[in-house]
């Protein structure tokens, strides 16, 4: 358990930290590094919450492929354009400052009020043998309970990558035409 | 322990959703959204924990190929708004016109 809190007090500040950078820092290069620092500590927490196979995508999917995908994109882009900082809506940053901080002060509120007891069925200790997520487990569960859903993220993969095909193709072609 | 966690992914979130208002960088935004995706994870976990089952990890799965699907579109439409346009700042697309 103190293992367990040690490890979330140090990747929970490092998870906090790098989402500020991806807000604060005005060379996208930074706030992709950020981005990288919160999935990577996010990672770390699902190791100690026994997602092992939940962690390793995280660390293969996310950390690795989104993100070099992200770095790619801003290579091409460039990071010169400087983001100008003028406000087209008036007072816009003030009212976002507020509206977060009561939405977080509205959650702390609820947490507080309701003594922690926000999922109800936490009485006594959970059995960590059922939530062991190695890849067996979760493996048997995704083709047998979940198999519907999984047949239809291979449909949404093929229409994502037919799509990006397109959106590159049918530009390439109007280029020429033009 | 359940809450703390439930706290952090909130405190994400909520950053994610400030980054969205307030930046106007197209690619930045889309981190954001992926910050938010990734504080939605957080929660399926814990409480997934919580529960003692293993549905939480599997829904999280799920959410992540969702998010590499719109990752793929997403980045495609920034770059092909690039070339057109020669911007990534959303305050310049504002017309619905090329």
């Amino acid at each position: 358990m103190t293992v367990e809190v040690v490890i979330f007090v140090l990747m929970g500040l490092t998870a906090l930290g790098g989402a500020i950078t991806v807000v604060m820092a005005r060379n996208p290069v930074y706030s992709g590094l950020g981005l990288l620092g919160t999935m990577l500590s996010l990672a770390v927490i699902y190791v100690s919450q026994l997602a092992h196979f939940v962690a390793a995508i995280q660390v293969i999917v996310y950390a690795g492929a989104v993100m070099t995908l992200f770095l790619f994109v801003i290579m091409m882009i460039g990071v010169d354009v400087a983001e100008d900082t003028a406000e087209n809506l008036p007072r816009q940053r003030l009212v976002v400052g507020v509206l977060a901080a009561a939405v977080v002060g509205f959650a702390v509120y609820l947490g507080v009020s309701q003594g922690f007891d926000w999922v109800p069925a936490a009485s006594g200790e959970p059995v960590a043998e059922a939530t062991n997520g190695t890849v067996q487990a979760i493996g048997e569960r995704l083709f047998s309970t979940w198999v519907l859903a999984f047949e239809a993220t291979a449909l949404l993969l093929t229409v994502a990558a037919a799509g990006a095909i397109a959106l590159a193709y049918f530009r390439r072609r109007r280029a020429v035409r033009e | 322990m359940t809450d703390w966690y439930m706290l952090l992914a909130a405190a994400l979130f909520t950053i994610g959703a400030m980054g969205i208002l307030v930046r106007r960088n197209a690619l930045v935004m889309f981190m954001c959204v992926e910050l938010m995706l990734n504080a939605v994870n957080l929660t399926l976990v814990s409480a997934g924990r919580a529960l003692g089952s293993l549905d939480g990890q599997l829904a999280t799965f799920f959410v992540l190929v969702v998010a590499a699907a719109e990752v793929v579109i997403g980045l495609a439409i920034i770059v092909a708004i690039f070339r057109h346009r020669d911007t990534a700042s959303v305050d310049e697309l504002s017309e619905l016109k090329g």
